[in-house]
């Protein structure tokens, strides 16, 4: 059956390699790219569960448009990972249903 | 609000004459022709960089990159310079969420929630993918060929693995042919172009020839496919994506019987409609197109809309492409200008005149490919179990079942099951909703109409709202 959905680095564009934290692990991206181009770049299948039925979900038009790629970035919840770009150090974790409003205090 | 009244609001905005929404061709281009006569020019983009998708990435691109691309892709580099005129100021990362109707605008960037008051605006906000649902396209993997062309023009990636691209369009094609330059591999090309559409687009095919460049990179693009012999499939139709946690493979009919094949990422692509988002919060009049079966804002000939103070160039006017968008940027900044009273009104009308002629042959191309590449009746009216609704995860049976129960238009199936009121506020089902109650009452979709769409039309935090009374003060 099919293999894993991730992406290849085919063209190197020598930009300077950070390194950011994903769910306890730090994934290497290349400075200049979303988070979203960087999760695909390592192989992580999905940034979401949708709140409603609790799907997974994954970056699906890397525009802005979809909302399919909602995460938390650096503790603030709901960003879209396919808008921002990565910067050394950050902190990426998926969202897990919708916001909890307890987060705004 | 927080102690501040609107009034003082509003004394406290920064002026512009023209403020440009969109930093693509159009914008671009409208940019350049307000910078070159020393107008005070603001252009937002909520981008870090300029270009739009089109020319995405196109500041710091390298070379190898470059040549993946194509030439088509380095014609971008002269209209960025159009933000480097004295009088024009950049605003990356500026996602506008409302516009009222005095002209304000208000935006968010990084530093905050902000507002501007303008004399004219230009609005350049492109195109959308169109929606292709089908059922499983919701699954991780399934991708829409812009995105996964995005992240080729961005951080140089390529889909690992089997990789199949399926639908239709100028786009598909392209990206085919930027994959396999990447050194990228494709499993499958498969087209759902109906048959029926080569023979309903044949008699535009005069108007085709009449734009030889976009004739010739027609031909090109289908012989880059035959040359590396990459599995093609027509008339493709009965698409399922089909895996548990993410897309494993596509069922699909060709050639008279099923097909599956196993895939890491599925690409889709059925074409761009215009983003209407702005111009439909600000309840302009739009008219349904019933062969490319999406809304175009009600525009006059230099892209001016209902309200004398804004105007609509390039593809969110009407799909016409980026080298049409250029002409329409330009065309929209001096009929702008020309509002402005700030310059010489003959020399700005010759300009006007000037640019509708080239923008003529542009336009005559567009029958052959709107009527080739209309979408497949199964995406405009997917099947029951289809998820229409991305985000709340309403399903196409679920909107068919609130028009039996009474519903007319999309604005009470909202009440009914939230499509359309999730985070993308309707921008993946608006007009596959219009269709499904259209289909399902057995009436015109122009008489069903489109979500009211309202402000913020993207969404902002009520801290970034709270940050809006501090400027100023």
């Amino acid at each position: 059956m099919a293999s894993v959905f991730r992406f290849s680095r085919s063209i190197n564009r020598d930009t300077r390699l950070v390194s950011i934290q994903f769910e306890n692990q730090v994934i290497e991206a290349r400075e200049g790219e979303t988070i979203a181009a960087a999760l695909l770049a390592n192989g992580i299948d999905f940034t979401r569960k949708t709140p409603v039925n609790g799907q997974a979900r994954a970056p699906f038009c890397m525009v802005g448009t979809c909302f399919e790629c909602l995460m938390e970035v650096d503790q603030i919840p709901n960003l879209q990972a396919c808008m921002i770009e990565v910067q050394e150090g950050m902190v990426v974790g998926r969202m897990y249903g919708p916001r909890n409003p307890d987060d705004d205090t | 609000m927080v102690g501040c009244t609107a009034q003082e609001i509003l004394t406290m905005t920064h002026k512009s004459p023209l403020v440009i929404i969109g930093a693509g061709p159009a914008g671009l281009a409208a940019a350049d022709v307000a910078g070159r006569l020393g107008i005070d020019t603001i252009v937002l983009d909520d981008q870090k960089s300029a270009g739009g998708q089109i020319y995405r990435g196109l500041s710091d691109i390298g070379d190898n990159l470059l040549k993946v691309l194509g030439p088509e892709y380095k014609s971008g580099r002269e209209l960025v310079s159009g933000l480097e005129h004295a009088s024009v100021t950049w605003k990356p990362q500026a996602t506008v969420w409302q516009i009222t109707e005095d002209g304000t605008v208000y935006y968010s960037d990084p530093t905050g929630s902000s507002y501007l008051q303008s004399e004219q605006v230009i609005l350049a906000t492109g195109a959308l993918e169109r929606p292709m649902p089908f059922p499983g396209w919701t699954l991780p993997g399934v991708m829409t060929a812009g995105g996964i062309q995005i992240a080729l023009k961005t951080a140089g990636l390529t889909p690992e693995g089997e990789f199949v691209l399926v639908g239709s369009g100028p786009l598909l094609l392209l990206l085919t042919r930027q994959v396999l330059n990447a050194g990228g591999k494709i499993t499958a090309l498969i087209e759902t172009t109906p048959r029926q559409n080569s023979f309903r687009a044949l008699k535009y095919f005069p108007g085709m020839l009449k734009s030889r460049e976009l004739l010739r990179s027609g031909i090109q693009l289908t012989g880059v496919i035959r040359k590396h012999g990459i599995p093609h499939y027509r008339h493709a139709s009965s698409l399922t994506a089909v895996g548990k946690e993410k897309v494993e493979g596509l069922q699909f009919r060709s050639g008279g019987r099923m097909h599956e094949l196993g895939c890491s990422v599925l690409g889709i692509h059925i074409g761009v409609v215009p983003n209407i988002q702005i111009s439909r919060h600000l309840n302009l009049s739009h008219d349904w197109q019933p062969v490319q079966h999406c809304w175009y804002p009600r525009t006059g000939p230099c892209g001016e809309t209902e309200l004398s103070w804004l105007r609509i160039a390039g593809d969110g006017r009407g799909i016409f492409g980026a080298k049409a968008a250029e002409l329409q940027g330009t065309l929209a900044a001096w009929s702008a200008i020309v509002s402005l009273d700030k310059t010489d009104q003959s020399g700005a009308k010759e300009m006007i005149q000037i640019t509708k002629e080239k923008l003529l042959p542009l336009s005559s191309a567009r029958p052959f490919i709107d009527c080739l590449y209309a979408p497949s009746q199964e995406f405009l009216t997917p099947a029951d179990e289809t998820i229409v609704c991305r985000c709340e995860e309403v399903s196409a049976g679920d909107i068919r079942s609130y028009v039996d129960l009474g519903c007319t238009g999309p604005n009470q199936t909202k009440s009914f099951g939230r499509p359309g009121m999730g985070p993308c506020q309707g921008r993946y089902c608006g007009l596959v909703v219009s269709e499904l109650i259209a289909d399902q009452r057995q009436v015109p979709v122009s008489e069903v109409g489109y979500y009211r769409i309202r402000p913020p039309i993207k969404p902002v935090t009520l801290a970034e709202l709270a940050s809006l009374h501090k400027q100023g003060m």
